[in-house]
């Protein structure tokens, strides 16, 4: 018995964890959904890209696998590298993609999303190979630090850090979205685009700005899963992007509590299945969820009922 | 150009596609004037609206905002430039509160110092809007959604405020009200170009109407004459003049 619960609160740390990347994933999801009503299925290929932006910046400063600068700097360095590239390159999707077809039928914008998925996924498989790339991230961490006990739970530095980073970039998103003008412009582009176009706000500069947040949302959440599992390969934006849609949705497409609260909970119920079958079931859980959400609760937990936009 | 012009459509024509729906349109609004915009169904009085708004562009002629011709700017510039509106149906934002609503309309406002107090002063005109302050918008009355629609517009500080068919939806107990709210905006200095099917309400508060007929202006004087004015009834109810 005691046995089970040493490893139930061990797996609701791996939860935790797992779900604060799939709630940053989310939110890059519901975002875009907001304001344009589409699902942007390239949201996986920022996360990947986050990923191989660390990892090259990790080669730039290593020698012979061994970082040439301070670590907590290195690893500093990699989450803004990786959040600004992704930011960068969710810009350029948005503007060559997708502002195109703006006035054209969701559908092809699905569509394109879709396109723009499957070619920067064999770009980075053309230039950088099929090999995984693996992070030598055990040496950044000074031993006394790498794991720690609490009871007979066992974490490691590397969880908590990824945890804290999440909840970090949550409460400065909710900040931002709540409080700040541009928030607030957010909000109301998502509610009603042309009505906050009547309040003055230039829609497509929000449209931009929630892209910019979304894909670097997207692009930290590929560098700390890739520092967390110490690797990254071309292929690893698909499965993550299917479990961020899957959280946005629990959650409630369109709700950014929602979507942190989906990831969160996406992350946890998986680590509670593999505490109970099989880990090779954690994928089956995760879309179980999904599928019991879109019949019993299609609007998502904290979302409303789906409008038709006209 | 008159210095006292605030807003003015040159020969404006506009077209959606290929179908022509504004022919030669010719208005002039000027600071402090109340005018109305009455037609039937389909007759081009949205669209004018839109045309002003940037949402429609021009096929020819020009929309002039305080002198600028203001064809190729887009809604956002528009607004906050000078013009309001209240929208038809309010489109007030349903999953904000009450003042986050306010807030919103008086956002890109460059005196903020002025804005907490001018949120203090619809509160006296809307006493409703403060008692409802953290409501979310969705829970709102019709009436008080109408309410919020104005003091929002109101609050970027218009040179001209637009409203498109503020009576509609509302009970006939509130239209009164309304009418005499909006009377009381105009007569506090604010300059409004309205939009409406209650053509004997508009015109009773109103100092110049125009009446448009499947795109075309057909009628423009005093309120006064408009009221009496024989063809008017005929024409509002899209019969030929």
């Amino acid at each position: 018995m005691e046995d089970i619960f040493g490893q139930l609160s061990q797996q609701a740390i791996n939860g935790i964890t797992i779900g604060g990347v799939y709630a940053l994933i989310a939110i890059g999801y519901t975002m875009v959904y907001g304001v344009l009503s589409m699902l942007n299925f390239a949201h996986g290929e920022l996360y990947m890209m986050g990923g191989f932006t660390g990892w090259w910046v990790l080669q730039f400063f290593s020698s012979k696998h061994q970082p040439v600068m301070n670590a907590a700097i290195l690893i500093s360095l990699m989450i803004l590298a990786a959040m600004a590239v992704s930011a960068i390159l969710g810009l350029v999707i948005e503007r060559v993609a997708y502002r195109p077809l703006r006035k054209a039928p969701r559908m092809n914008l699905l569509l394109s999303s879709l396109g723009v998925s499957i070619f920067i996924q064999n770009f980075i498989l053309y230039t950088q190979g099929a090999k995984v790339k693996v992070f030598q991230v055990s040496n950044l961490i000074p031993e006394g630090l790498r794991t720690f006990h609490v009871g007979d739970t066992v974490i490691s530095f590397m969880r908590i850090f990824v945890i804290g980073v999440c909840f970090v970039l949550m409460l400065l998103l909710t900040f931002v979205i709540k409080k700040t003008n541009i928030g607030k412009s957010i909000r109301a582009t998502a509610q009603d685009i042309e009505a906050a176009a009547f309040m003055g706000i230039d829609t497509d500069r929000i449209i931009v700005i929630v892209f910019l947040i979304g894909s670097a949302l997207g692009g930290a959440a590929g560098i700390l899963v890739s520092l967390l599992f110490t690797q990254v390969d071309y292929y690893v934006g698909f499965q993550a992007g299917l479990k961020g849609f899957t959280a946005a949705v629990l959650g409630g497409i369109g709700s950014i509590p929602g979507a942190m609260a989906g990831g969160l909970l996406l992350g946890l119920c998986e680590a509670m299945a593999v505490t109970f079958f099989p880990s090779a079931y954690k994928d089956v859980v995760a879309f179980i969820i999904l599928i019991a959400v879109l019949i019993f609760r299609p609007q998502g937990l904290m979302g409303e009922k789906i409008r038709e936009k006209v | 150009m008159n210095a006292e012009t605030v807003l003015e459509l040159k020969n404006v024509n506009a077209c959606y596609g290929k179908i022509q729906v504004l022919y030669n349109i010719n208005m002039t609004i000027k600071k402090g004037e109340l005018i109305c915009l009455l037609g039937g169904n389909a007759s081009g009085k949205s669209t004018t609206l839109k045309t002003i708004l940037g949402i429609v562009k021009p096929s020819e002629g020009a929309v002039f905002l305080n002198g600028e011709n203001i064809n190729k700017r887009p809604t956002d510039y528009i607004i906050r430039n000078g013009v309001s509106i209240v929208p038809e149906n309010r489109r007030i934002f349903p999953r904000m509160t009450v003042l986050e609503n306010l807030e919103i309309g008086a956002m890109h406002r460059k005196d903020r110092g002025q804005v907490k107090q001018d949120i203090e002063s619809m509160f006296e005109l809307f006493p409703i809007l403060e008692k409802r302050i953290n409501r979310q918008g969705m829970v709102l009355s019709g009436g008080e959604q109408q309410m919020l629609a104005m003091a929002r517009a109101l609050l970027s500080n218009p040179a001209v405020l637009l409203m498109d068919e503020p009576s509609m939806g509302l009970s006939p107990a509130l239209v009164d009200q309304q009418f005499e709210l909006i009377e009381n905006i105009n007569k506090k200095g604010t300059t409004i170009l309205m939009v409406e099917q209650n053509a004997t309400m508009a015109l009773s508060i109103a100092d110049r109407g125009y009446v448009l007929q499947t795109g075309e202006i057909v009628l423009s004087d005093d309120a006064k004459a408009l009221l009496d004015h024989p063809g008017m009834q005929k024409a509002y109810l899209g019969g030929e003049l």
